[in-house]
C-alpha cells in the first residue's frame, strides 16, 4: 500500500535538501497526514523540535516518515505557538516518547497526552518548564508517578538503577500477582550526558567523538551516519572503497554483539557451553574490527569523507582467515541452542512480542524481523555499499525470545558471507576525501541498520551551515516499549531473558 | 548431549597463560602509551592542542599529554605537521596517581602505579570483589570490563570477582563521567561498600569526562564524587590495560615488571 500527500516532502536517505522545500503544514494537518502515512504503513522514524528565533514564543515540530515497502522517506514541519500542542499520542501510539521528549527537551506541552512523564530527567533548553515545575526544584531521576496496581497479593518490585552485573543504570517497575508480571514501566535517563545539545552549533572537533560514543557497541552505525549527514551537507562523493571498508565494520559490529548476544541469552537459561563459547568468539570479532583500525569498538574507522584506516591485501587476507575461523566455531557454538531441548524449552513462548503490536510501537532491528516485519535498513533505504550488495532481509515469525535468537543467527551467517564478498573483491579508490563546505538552511538525514536497528540522524544547518539541530535516534528509543510490553504476564524470573532478547542500550536512549 | 561433547572438543581449551606467560598480541594499529618527539615542534605550533577534542595536550615550555584526557583518537597525529607524536603499542598505562597519567618527552614510561599498601594487599591481594557502577559514558568500558568475565581472560582465577550487592563488595569500579542523574546513586553505592574500600575509575570518562569533558551534565569523572585509587587510562581501555592494572593493584604483577606482548 502506497501513500503519496502534497503536505510531504521526500527525502532521500543520504541526501539533503533545502529547508524552503519542506512544507510548513498546520499542526492539525500535520497531525492527520502522519495518521494516513502510518495507517497506510507508514512508520515515524523521527520526531523533533527545533528552536525558531522567537524561541519564547514558538518552535517548530519536525516529522521523518519511513516507507519501508516503497523505499521512500518523507518529511514535514508545523510551527507550535503558546508552547502546546494537541497529542498525537491517543491516535499513533508509535510517537508518545518522542512527545516527551520534545516536551523536555523545549518546554512544549502535548496536550492529552495519556501518560506525560519526563524522559530524561533534566532541566529543558529554552527554560519553559512543561510539567511547570519551579526552577529552584531538583529534578530526580525516577522520581514521579508509576503505574501501580491494588490488591491482595498484588506487590510491586523494583530494580536499578545500579544493577547486579556490569550493566548500565535503568530503574525498572514491576507490578506483580505472585510471579506473574501484569506490568513493567522503564524509567531511564540515568545515562543522560547532553549529546544531542552539545552537537548545536558543531560541527566542532568533539561532533565526530559524540558521535563514536552515541552507544559505544553502535560505533559504527552512528560513526557512519554522522560522516553521511556532513557528507550530504557537503556534497562529497567518497569512493566505493571507502563504502566497501565502512560497510565491513559494519557487519563486524553486527556479527561481534549478535553473537555476544546469543551467548548471553544462553547464560540467562543456565545453558553455559554457548554461554562460554560465544562470549570468547565475540572478542574475536571485536578484534577483527581492531585489526582494521585498532580499536576492538571500531574507534577512528569511520570518518568523514570515507575511512580513517585503509587497508592492503596481506589485512585482507588476515581478515578472511579469521573471518573462517570464527564462522567454524560459531557455527559449533550457536547450533547448540536449538539441539538443546532444556533451551528452547525456554525460549519459546516465552516474550512474544505479536506483529500487530510491533507495527503499533514502531519496532525496529531484530526485535522487528522476529516478529515478521520485513524492516531492515539495508534493504529498504539502503545508502552506502548496500545499493550495490543485497542482503537477503532475515525474518521469523513466533516473535518470541526464540524468534529473536534466531533472527541473528540468520543475520550471523548473512554478515559473514557479505564481509566476504567486499574483501574478496574489495574496490579501489582513496580511503578518504574532502567533504567540502557545508550547505546552509537544509536538512540532511542519514539512516544506518545499526545490529540493534535503525539508526537515524538527522542535521538542520542554520544560515553560517552550523547544526541548528542535530537529532539522533538509536533503536532503543523505538524498542524500549516494546520489552516493557513483552513482559505482560510473564513470569518475574523471564525478566532477564526477555532483556537480554532485546539488548537494548541506555545510553543510546539517554544520549 | 553428544553434540555438546564434540563441540567441548571443537572449542578447545583457551584461557590465556597470561600472566605467566607473555599477554596476547596486540592489534598492530592499537594505539597505545603515546611518545612525544618535541624536537621535531615547529616553533609556536600549537596544532595538535587545537585538534585534541578533550584539551589533553598541554604546550607551556614542554609537550604534555594527559593521559587521563585522552581519547586515543589520533588527531593531534594527524595534525601535527611533523609526526611529533605518535601512539606506541604499550598497553600499560594504569596508575595509581591521577598525576603519573601526564606524560612529558624522555618521561614516555611513566610512573607505574605502586601496588596496594601492606596492609590493603593482605586484605584484598588474593580475594578482591568489586561492584560495578557504570554511570554515564557509552558502555563500551563495560563492556570490555565483562570480557574479562570470559573464558579467554577469566578474571576469576586471580580471585577478582564482580559482585551483585556493594555489601559484598571490597570496592568500586567506576565507568562513565559520572552524570548528574547518576551521582547520587553512585555515592549511596559507596557508602554502602563497607571500610576499608578502594575506588577503581576505568576509562577517560571516568577519570575526566572523556568527551563530555566539562558538559553541565556531567561531573567530570569519578573524583568528583570519591577517593580514587587505580586510574585505567583509555577510550575504552583495552581489556589487556584493565587486566594489567588490576594486577599490578593487588601486587600479582610484581612493582616495575614490563611486559612484551607476543608477536
Amino acid at each position: 500500500m502506497s501513500f503519496d500527500s502534497p503536505n510531504l516532502a521526500t527525502l532521500i536517505n543520504g541526501r539533503d535538501i533545502l529547508l524552503d522545500s519542506i512544507p510548513m503544514l498546520s499542526l492539525d494537518v500535520l497531525a492527520d497526514t502522519m495518521v494516513a502515512a502510518v495507517a497506510a504503513g507508514q512508520r515515524v522514524a523521527s520526531m523533533f523540535a527545533v528552536s525558531t528565533e522567537d524561541a519564547q514564543q514558538a518552535a517548530e515540530m519536525y516529522v521523518i516518515l519511513a516507507d519501508d515497502h516503497q523505499s521512500r522517506l518523507f518529511g514535514a514541519r508545523a510551527r507550535i505557538e503558546g508552547g502546546e500542542f494537541a497529542s498525537l499520542t491517543p491516535r499513533c501510539p508509535q510517537v508518545q516518547l518522542f512527545e516527551r521528549e520534545m516536551a523536555e527537551q523545549f518546554g512544549l506541552k502535548p496536550l492529552g497526552h495519556p501518560w506525560f512523564k519526563p524522559v530524561r530527567y533534566r532541566r529543558s533548553w529554552t527554560g519553559r518548564d512543561a510539567w511547570d515545575r519551579p526552577a529552584d526544584q531538583a529534578i530526580l531521576p525516577g522520581v514521579g508517578d508509576f503505574y501501580s496496581i491494588q490488591g491482595d497479593e498484588v506487590h510491586e518490585v523494583a530494580v536499578g538503577p545500579v544493577h547486579a552485573g556490569v550493566i548500565e543504570p535503568g530503574h525498572f517497575r514491576f507490578q506483580c500477582h505472585g510471579e506473574q508480571v501484569f506490568h513493567l514501566e522503564i524509567a531511564l535517563g540515568y545515562q543522560h550526558r547532553g549529546v544531542e545539545e552539545a552537537l548545536i552549533g558543531g560541527p566542532t572537533k568533539r561532533s565526530m567523538h559524540y558521535a563514536e560514543t552515541l552507544a559505544g557497541d553502535t560505533t559504527i552505525a552512528h560513526g557512519t551516519s554522522y560522516c553521511q549527514v556532513l557528507e550530504a551537507l557537503g556534497g562529497c562523493q567518497k569512493s566505493a572503497r571507502a563504502q566497501s571498508l565502512r560497510g565491513i565494520a559494519l557487519e563486524l559490529e553486527r556479527l561481534a554483539n549478535h553473537v555476544g548476544d546469543l551467548g548471553a541469552l544462553a547464560n540467562d537459561v543456565g545453558f553455559l557451553p554457548t554461554s562460554s563459547y560465544c562470549g570468547r568468539i565475540r572478542g574475536d570479532f571485536l578484534n577483527m574490527t581492531a585489526l582494521l583500525c585498532g580499536s576492538r569498538f571500531g574507534r577512528g574507522m569511520i570518518r568523514p569523507g570515507g575511512v580513517g584506516f585503509d587497508v592492503d591485501d596481506a589485512r585482507l587476507t588476515e581478515l578472511l582467515h579469521r573471518l573462517d575461523t570464527a564462522e567454524k566455531e560459531t557455527a559449533s557454538a550457536v547450533n547448540l541452542l536449538w539441539d538443546t531441548p532444556s533451551v528452547m524449552a525456554r525460549f519459546e513462548a516465552t516474550g512474544p512480542l505479536p506483529r500487530q503490536v510491533a507495527i503499533e510501537l514502531g519496532i525496529v532491528g531484530p526485535a522487528a524481523r522476529a516478529s515478521g516485519l520485513a524492516r531492515d535498513a539495508r534493504h529498504d533505504l539502503p545508502s552506502g555499499i548496500f545499493h550495490f550488495a543485497h542482503l537477503p532481509v532475515s525474518t521469523f515469525d513466533a516473535g518470541d525470545v526464540f524468534a529473536r535468537a534466531y533472527v541473528r543467527w540468520l543475520e550471523i551467517q548473512q554478515s559473514i558471507e557479505f564481509i566476504r564478498e567486499q574483501c574478496r573483491a574489495m574496490p579501489s579508490g582513496a580511503a578518504q576525501v574532502a567533504v567540502g563546505e557545508l550547505a546552509p538552511n537544509s536538512l540532511a538525514i542519514a539512516i544506518n541498520e545499526g545490529w540493534r536497528g535503525e539508526v537515524c540522524h538527522v542535521a538542520i544547518t542554520d544560515g553560517n551551515a552550523r547544526f541548528a539541530r542535530y537529532k539522533v535516534v538509536d533503536p532503543s528509543f523505538h524498542n524500549w516499549s516494546a520489552l516493557a510490553y513483552v513482559l505482560r504476564n510473564q513470569q518475574i524470573s523471564d525478566f532477564p531473558l526477555c532483556n537480554k532478547s532485546f539488548n537494548l542500550s541506555y545510553c543510546g536512549h539517554d544520549l | 548431549m553428544l553434540k555438546i561433547f564434540v563441540a567441548r572438543t571443537q572449542q578447545g581449551h583457551r584461557t590465556m597463560k597470561y600472566p605467566d606467560a607473555p599477554p596476547p598480541a596486540m592489534p598492530d594499529r592499537f594505539r597505545g602509551r603515546p611518545a612525544i618527539s618535541a624536537q621535531k615542534c615547529p616553533d609556536g605550533c600549537q596544532d595538535c592542542a587545537q585538534a585534541c577534542p578533550t584539551g589533553a595536550i598541554a604546550l607551556t615550555d614542554k609537550v604534555r599529554i594527559d593521559m587521563g584526557k585522552c581519547l586515543f583518537c589520533a588527531d593531534c597525529v594527524n595534525a601535527c605537521p611533523e609526526r611529533a607524536i605518535t601512539y606506541t603499542g604499550d598497553y600499560q598505562l594504569a596508575a595509581r596517581k591521577r598525576q603519573s597519567l601526564v606524560i612529558e618527552q624522555g618521561q614516555n614510561e611513566a610512573d607505574l602505579w605502586a601496588a596496594l599498601d601492606a596492609r590493603l594487599k593482605k586484605l584484598f591481594g588474593r580475594s578482591l570483589k568489586l561492584r560495578q557502577v557504570s554511570a554515564g559514558g557509552c558502555n563500551a568500558c563495560e563492556a570490555d570490563v565483562n570480557v574479562l568475565g570470559t573464558i579467554g581472560w577469566d578474571l576469576g582465577r586471580f580471585g577478582i570477582q564482580m559482585v551483585a550487592s556493594p555489601r559484598h563488595a571490597d570496592g568500586l569500579l567506576i565507568t562513565g563521567p559520572v552524570t548528574q542523574n547518576m551521582e547520587l546513586a553512585l555515592k549511596k553505592t559507596y557508602d554502602a561498600v563497607a571500610a576499608p574500600k578502594i575506588v577503581i575509575a576505568v576509562g577517560a570518562c571516568a577519570i575526566a569526562g572523556g568527551p563530555y569533558i566539562d558538559h553541565a551534565e556531567v561531573r567530570n569523572g569519578a573524583e568528583a564524587i570519591v577517593p580514587v585509587d587505580l586510574y585505567v587510562p583509555g577510550c575504552p581501555p583495552h581489556p589487556l590495560t584493565i587486566l594489567d592494572g588490576l594486577l599490578r593493584l593487588i601486587g600479582r604483577i610484581e612493582d616495575g615488571t614490563r611486559q612484551t606482548p607476543q608477536s
